[in-house]
């Protein structure tokens, strides 16, 4: 929560820095946003499907906190589970349903077409992750987060797998409706699935939205990039520090990506994403081949 | 006890939310209670210590329902999908089957003499599966995913309105004439 706290004032700060007032006052941006939200009144609408609604929109953050949850934070992580990799797989599939039950539950088309747009992208995007997720698992023999930290003592994963690391970059910015995967909830949409939302529920999304990205950050960060490993500090300082530095470069270069089309997205998604992600997991099965 | 006690949540929200689909008038509704219904089952087969297969089972159900409920709605003719609808079709006979189903099952669950464990379980349920269906059986895997694959590829060719003529006209090296471009620049 507080990573993605960070993340939200370091992007309103560069916000403030864009539109030419001083970034320090936009670092406080989200929290008055915040406070704004809490004390605005709740939207009512004809014909709204509130139960699916308002489920989709809790989901978001609730996701984001199951998907951290089998990720090790130094020596400690709060369910180690033997799959952690498929779980992480399984919470971000999860957010499929959110998006589309927020986009259906509004009853407005808006934020119906946008959820649209969400799951056409999502299929596209779905297999390259999943692949981009076995190849660490592969590397270190175990679906159990905490056992690839352990095997990237000797040399980070990003190293010799770099393109899956980029792909499951792409994909965090992807589930988290973030960048240049923003289509569905994008101004040209009047804001897409976020469209109608308002007070409390729009508070609940947005901050879920960040968590995602947290979360998804702090998974690279344990599969990719050594975990905690780091001299002088203590493993889990590096855990955080790490997460905080691949947020920062997301929230970056998110803001400087233009917008992909999720009709388009496909083929790039199936001819270009897939095909990299399963050459990369070849060269990591011939490497660990050739190891044993 | 709190395993019998999370067993008996899940099973109740499981037959529950498995039996809304039914009692719920909105196809969105009804996917998201399958949906549900699924979450609890998977979360049940966590409890059996069968990781790969409870989340495998999450991860599935949820992306299909998520594309299913946009099939149902595109594809329910003269659009009762956004209307109030009964999701329930011959009411009787399908009482009755489910019914007897029902008590077939449950009567095996009690009339089955279940064999005892003779051995403890694998210390990695996970590795184990895996090595049972992968270990003697790699090659019938390997022979079905391409047969697999290859139908889904024919069904969606016999499908699509548009043939590789519509696309390129006679001579089929000229370039595509599509109405929208893909992302790769074809």
């Amino acid at each position: 929560m507080g990573v993605a706290a960070a993340g939200a004032a370091f992007s309103g700060a560069l916000s403030a820095g864009a539109t030419g007032q001083r970034p320090v006052a936009g670092l406080l941006a989200p929290a008055y946003e915040a406070a704004r939200l809490m004390r605005q009144r709740r939207r009512v609408l004809l014909g709204a499907d509130r139960p699916l609604w308002r489920g989709g929109g809790g989901t978001l953050l609730v996701a984001a906190v199951l998907m951290v949850g089998v990720v090790p934070l130094g020596n400690w992580t709060l369910a180690d589970l033997g799959v952690g990799v498929v779980w992480v797989n399984a919470v971000d599939v999860l957010v499929w349903a959110a998006a589309w039950m927020l986009g259906w539950g509004a009853n407005s088309a808006h934020a119906l077409v946008g959820a649209h747009r969400y799951l056409a992208q999502a299929l596209s995007y779905e297999l390259p992750l999943m692949f981009a997720l076995v190849a660490p698992a592969v590397a270190a023999g175990s679906l159990r987060v905490g056992d690839i930290v352990a095997a990237q003592s000797q040399l980070w994963f990003v190293v010799w797998m770099p393109a899956s690391f980029a792909l499951f970059c792409a994909c965090v910015l992807a589930f988290s409706l973030w960048g240049p995967f923003s289509t569905g909830s994008g101004p040209d949409l009047a804001g897409g699935v976020l469209a109608e939302l308002s007070g409390v529920d729009r508070l609940l999304v947005l901050a879920g939205r960040w968590a995602l990205l947290a979360a998804g950050s702090a998974v690279a960060v344990a599969l990719f990039l050594g975990g905690g490993a780091g001299p002088l500090l203590p493993a889990w300082a590096w855990s955080l520090l790490k997460t905080l530095l691949v947020m920062a470069a997301l929230v970056v270069l998110a803001r400087r990506l233009p917008l992909l089309r999720p009709d388009r997205l496909a083929e790039v998604g199936w001819l270009v994403g897939l095909p990299v992600a399963l050459a990369q997991l070849l060269v990591v099965s011939l490497v660990v081949l050739g190891r044993s | 006890m709190i395993t019998g006690l999370v067993f008996w949540v899940l099973g109740v929200l499981a037959v529950v939310s498995g039996a809304l689909v039914f009692r719920f008038d909105s196809m969105a509704r009804a996917t998201y209670a399958l949906a549900v219904s699924f979450i609890a089952v998977g979360a049940a087969l966590l409890l059996l210590q069968l990781d790969y297969v409870g989340l495998v089972t999450v991860l599935m159900m949820v992306m299909e329902m998520a594309v299913m409920a946009i099939y149902m709605i595109m594809f329910m003719g003269m659009n009762p999908a956004l209307m109030p609808m009964s999701m329930v079709h011959s009411r009787r006979t399908a009482l009755g089957i489910s019914a007897g189903v029902f008590l077939v099952l449950a009567a095996g669950i009690v009339t089955v003499p279940w064999p005892q464990r003779r051995a403890a379980p694998a210390a990695d349920l996970t590795a184990s599966l895996g090595e049972t269906i992968m270990g003697s059986k790699m090659l019938v895997m390997m022979g079905i995913s391409p047969v697999l694959f290859a139908t889904v590829v024919a069904a969606v060719v016999l499908a699509a309105p548009r043939t590789r003529y519509d696309r390129f006209g006679d001579d089929l090296r000229s370039a595509p004439s599509d109405p929208h471009h893909g992302g790769v620049g074809r």
